[in-house]
């Protein structure tokens, strides 16, 4: 079969960053669960850094410029969807929504995502579940139900000695490799079909209202 | 300074009416020298040589378009052969009534000089304005056109529908010049279900094309022809089709790039936003000398098709009327009768010329006379003795109730 095909999206800010970091660290282990399950897996890494004028270009103008639009297409025609962005003052980084902000509202319905977050400190870790969730409920995307959070602590010995990061990264990942597994390879339909805007094999009669029982 | 007019095509002005800043001067005009000056770029664009004059719709300042057929019927009265059509007209938040009223009385005035651009627009507020909800655009699109459509083709219209109370009996007047109502564009810039509209009523479709890739306009109109055909109207090379653009121009490139960054780097909508060089290249705004315009056009029919209508935006951002009329006369001294003459070669014997009232009177009624509707006496009883309160018109034996 088809490679499942996985976005990743980094929203960290500096080079290199510690969001790419946790991003690579997300996107390898479910490479690797997708891999003992028989699925081939590649990944899009979309680091949205490198598109931050053509983001706010895009919420200007309404269009997305080439570069960006490529990497539009690569997440909403994914698989499956790993984000990974910093906490700050106590939510997603503003890119990171600027980004969610140039999406059809309807191009993530049923992806399954990967939530992922880091901030300076574990004080924040909830904020996957406070900011993120919410937002991909709102878009009818499919969030698994582990999110991991990285503190920069997490990187280091003093890093949480009960469910280390890479145990969480591991479940996180089995999660969303299920969910991957499960869903049949994505193909979007095609807005200027007839059959997606007027039903199959239906004319502009329905919309006139014409015909009874529509 | 009449340019030889080609039928196949019309070339033409729109503008948005907005009255905005010149960022050179720092000056705003009032609205009143706004209108005065937009008066003045109409009738100099028929001095010109051009064909059409669209004006926009807007319920919010610093527009000052709320009323277009009052002011497209002032500019009839100032010209003599200058199409006036519209850029948009509002089929969600107007009365589809009152449009056919108003347009109907407009095509009179200006002997047939008339056609419109039906649009959702783009404002939010003006919806709960005019007492409607904006997540029922569509719907309210489609809706009003039905009853639209009905009232300028039936002279009694019955009608029940979901967002306007019921009609029983009822006459839009006056009934359309000659029996043929104005011709009908609808714009659209990211709905197929518009393209479909257009489609299913063998109707015009105009893409702004001004804001977007031309991936994005290519999409739709590409639909809107294979949908026209689909609907019997003819191929999908006949189907009408109206482009909008955006150029600045000088002499030389230079200079007009030069002149036009202000105005484009604080642009109302794209402004402070990307670069004019990345804007040009994405978008088919087109700053340079009057050659690279006439090139950049005289292109746009690889990408969708030979179409029938060409216009642009040359006046809006806070550019003054002096610059507005010297880039008309650029526009009608060069850049357009070169576009006439490039886009006629190799244009398909079956693409059909650009609509017009007396070609579409003509396909109507071939050599006879055009009928006028003379309304019988009304005691009141118009309804209950007949079809119709007009007496069948004489000429060519053509029944009034049924349009083309």
């Amino acid at each position: 079969m088809t490679a499942r095909r996985i976005a990743v999206v980094s929203a960290g800010l500096s080079s290199p960053s510690s969001t790419r970091l946790l991003a690579d660290r997300l996107a390898a282990a479910v490479v690797r669960e997708l891999g003992s399950r028989g699925d081939e897996a590649v990944t899009d890494v979309v680091e949205l850094r490198d598109h931050a004028r053509a983001i706010t270009d895009n919420l200007l103008t309404g269009f997305a410029a080439p570069s960006l639009e490529t990497a539009i297409d690569a997440v909403v025609s994914a698989d499956g969807l790993i984000v990974v962005t910093p906490i700050f003052s106590a939510s997603y980084s503003g890119l990171f929504k600027s980004f969610i902000d140039v999406l059809d509202p309807d191009a993530l319905t049923g992806m399954p995502v990967l939530l992922g977050a880091n901030a300076g400190t574990a004080r924040h870790s909830l904020a996957i579940d406070y900011a993120l969730r919410p937002l991909f409920a709102y878009l009818h995307a499919a969030p698994v139900s582990t999110g991991v959070f990285a503190a920069s602590s997490d990187w280091g010995g003093a890093g949480d000695q009960v469910s280390s990061l890479a145990e969480r990264i591991d479940r996180a990942a089995g999660e969303f490799a299920a969910a991957v597994a499960g869903r049949p390879a994505a193909s979007a339909p095609d807005p200027f079909d007839p059959a997606s805007y007027l039903g199959e094999g239906r004319s502009f009669n329905h919309l006139l209202g014409g015909h009874p029982g529509e | 300074m009449t340019t030889p007019t080609w039928p196949g095509m019309q070339f033409g002005i729109f503008t948005v009416s907005d009255i905005t800043e010149d960022p050179t001067t720092g000056r705003t005009p009032s609205e009143s020298e706004r209108i005065q000056a937009t008066l003045t770029i109409a009738r100099h664009a028929e001095e010109v040589g051009l064909d059409v004059f669209a004006l926009g719709e807007h319920h919010n300042p610093p527009f000052w378009s709320s009323s277009p057929t009052t002011t497209l019927a002032f500019i009839a009265a100032q010209t003599e052969r200058l199409i006036l059509s519209t850029a948009t007209t509002l089929i969600t938040t107007n009365d589809p009534v009152k449009i056919a009223e108003d347009y109907a009385m407009l095509q009179h005035l200006a002997q047939g000089r008339v056609d419109l651009t039906l649009g959702r627009g783009n404002t939010g507020p003006v919806y709960p304005w005019f007492g409607k909800d904006i997540r029922q655009g569509l719907p309210l699109a489609i809706e009003n056109y039905a009853l639209l459509h009905r009232l300028w083709r039936e002279d009694v219209v019955d009608w029940e529908g979901r967002f306007r109370t019921p009609l029983q009996g009822f006459t839009s007047t006056p009934r359309p010049l000659h029996g043929v109502p104005p011709f009908v564009w609808h714009g659209s810039i990211r709905t197929p279900e518009i393209a479909e509209q257009a489609a299913y009523y063998g109707d015009g479709f105009f893409a702004n094309n001004i804001f977007w890739p031309k991936e994005h306009y290519q999409r739709l109109i590409s639909l809107y022809r294979q949908r026209f055909a689909h609907y019997g109207h003819g191929t999908a090379e006949q189907a009408i089709v109206g482009l909008g653009g955006q150029v600045f121009l000088a002499k030389n490139s230079q200079d007009a790039v030069r002149e036009f960054r202000p105005y484009f780097d604080n642009a109302p909508v794209y402004g402070h936003g990307p670069s004019l060089e990345d804007f040009t290249e994405m978008t088919p705004l087109t700053v340079g000398s009057p050659q690279q315009i006439i090139d950049r056009y005289a292109g746009m029919r690889e990408h969708y098709g030979d179409y029938q209508r060409q216009l642009f935006l040359i006046d809006h951002a806070g550019l003054p009327l002096k610059t507005v009329l010297e880039q008309l006369d650029i526009l009608g001294g060069e850049v357009v009768p070169a576009l006439r003459r490039e886009l006629a070669v190799g244009r398909p014997a079956h693409v059909p010329d650009a609509p017009t009232h007396a070609d579409r009177v003509a396909a109507k009624y071939g050599e006879g006379q055009a009928p006028e509707a003379v309304p019988n006496p009304n005691r009141g009883d118009n309804l209950a003795g007949g079809p119709s309160p007009y007496r069948q018109p004489a000429a060519a034996g053509a029944s009034f109730r049924k349009g083309e």
